[in-house]
């Protein structure tokens, strides 16, 4: 069969292996919900649950799809399709494909996906795929294990298992606020495009401050705590655009 | 259906979680390997050797290293079923984990209780569900209209969405940071100081979670022993 890399035969094939991941994620919700009423968990708290969920993960999903435009220009639609519904990311995804094409002197960006051969995209279909297994298969290997560990230090300690789990937050948390402050050192050299990042969490961080603060002092407004994330995450995008023009970009990495 | 029946009331909910959970992922694992094969097939072409080999020694080790360190830092972050789905739908920490964590915190639960366990599954269940659904539309609308072009290049979109981790972690962090500030100073000044200080660091967040999150373990645990967490 002659080989294109937006052939149909691939939105097919790659279309059924993303119904199959659809279902495992349908699978444990219908399950977690059925436990949730054996647990005799508040129905509306759940369902509450549900909409923020989806709500919150629109703008990520959003920037997902962009990513997957970056990659759609070397590698047509569909690889890139299945790669960023199943794990890895758009720097993974970018990184593994560049690491095979630029053995022949090509990148992610340079190579035309009409350009790419037959045998070019199945080799960077097998990096990407066999570089990123091992967190699937790991996770059945260890899961139970590294929980049960939890669950005995809470059985001997819970305020501390709580504390743990917490600092494993506080410290994911420390580190992403640190990779905002990643190009900040740019205005030693006067330039400020560094400060957009910085400025745009202080934004949101204030929102959800503000939302937070709204919701204990008005009883009316108590819906506002399902959406304050989504809403301080859309409020520092929004100040990001006039700060960007403002402050300026960070320049483009060829 | 009795034998199904004795089965699931012999099972607590967990163990059902691991058992179904280790199938879907064992499955998926074969189902994705088996993917590249089946193309191969079709095209009736194998890889470039050498170019599969080139790729695979600069990406793999790598990144295996990282998927063991994340698995086991994820692992009690995520929960037991929030960990299977997690680790096959990936974009953890932009996406599945920040949205549990809100979630957690919503709910009031213990991301440690069986209680928390189910709301995590819940919250990444659809987020992985929505998030599906939104690229699966795009790519749709990708290949009949002009989306692509709408969606690159614009003056509006593109500072927005490359601003979307800052704008996600100013919020999420605030409240978490608020609830816990003494276990977070000094992971907080820690990462400050490494990423203004050392260039290009940012390429490395992900292998920097782990890094703060033991450090911010182990203050935690002299502050907890000190009694200073009241």
């Amino acid at each position: 069969m002659e080989f294109s890399a937006n052939s149909p035969i691939l939105f097919i094939i790659f279309g059924v292996i993303i119904l199959a991941v659809l279902g495992q994620s349908v699978f444990f919700l219908i399950r977690a919900l059925r436990r949730s009423k054996q647990l005799g968990m508040d129905q509306k708290k759940i369902k509450k649950t549900m909409i923020s969920s989806a709500i919150f993960t629109i703008a990520p999903a959003v920037s997902i799809l962009i990513g997957l435009v970056a990659l759609s220009y070397s590698l047509g639609l569909p690889l890139p399709w299945l790669r960023l519904s199943v794990i890895g990311s758009l720097s993974y995804e970018t990184i593994a494909a560049n690491n095979v094409l630029s053995a022949i002197g090509e990148a992610i960006g340079s190579l035309k996906f009409s350009e790419l051969t037959a045998q070019q995209f199945v080799t960077i279909f097998f990096v990407m795929t066999i570089s990123i297994m091992v967190g699937i298969w790991l996770v059945c290997i260890v899961c139970k294990k590294v929980q049960g560990g939890i669950l005995k230090m809470e059985n001997k300690d819970k305020k501390w298992t709580d504390t743990f789990v917490n600092a494993m937050f506080i410290g994911m948390i420390s580190a992403f606020w640190g990779f905002v402050f990643c190009d900040f050192r740019v205005i030693f050299t006067g330039q400020t495009y560094g400060l957009v990042p910085v400025l745009v969490m202080i934004a949101s961080a204030l929102t959800m401050a503000l939302c937070g603060l709204a919701v204990k002092k008005f009883k009316k407004v108590s819906w506002l705590a399902d959406y304050a994330l989504p809403i301080s995450m859309i409020v520092g995008m929004i100040v990001a655009v006039p700060l960007t023009m403002w402050l300026g970009a960070p320049p483009v990495v060829a | 259906m009795e034998d199904k029946n004795s089965i699931s009331k012999v099972m607590t909910y967990r163990d059902s979680v691991y058992f179904y959970g280790n199938i879907w992922n064992l499955t998926i694992t074969a189902i994705l390997l088996f993917a590249p094969i089946l193309c191969c097939i079709i095209y009736q072409v194998w890889p470039d050797w050498a170019l599969l080999g080139a790729g695979l020694v600069a990406t793999a080790p790598m990144y295996f290293a990282v998927g063991v360190v994340e698995v086991f830092t994820y692992i009690p972050m995520l929960g037991a079923g929030g960990t299977y789905l997690s680790f096959v739908t990936g974009n953890i920490s932009n996406l599945k984990l920040p949205c549990a964590l809100n979630a957690l915190e919503q709910s009031g639960y213990e991301a440690s209780s069986e209680e928390g366990d189910v709301v995590s599954t819940i919250s990444i269940a659809v987020s992985s569900i929505v998030t599906t659904l939104i690229v699966a539309l795009g790519v749709l609308l990708m290949s009949v209209t002009d989306l692509s072009t709408l969606l690159t290049n614009n003056p509006v979109l593109e500072p927005a969405f490359a601003q979307l981790i800052p704008a996600l972690f100013g919020g999420l962090g605030v409240v978490f940071v608020s609830k816990n500030w003494k276990i977070a100073i000094a992971p907080i000044i820690l990462m400050l100081v490494l990423f203004i200080a050392i260039p290009g660091l940012g390429g490395s967040v992900g292998i920097m979670v782990p890094v703060s999150a033991i450090f911010t373990i182990i203050t935690a645990r002299i502050l907890y022993k000190k009694g200073l967490l009241g």
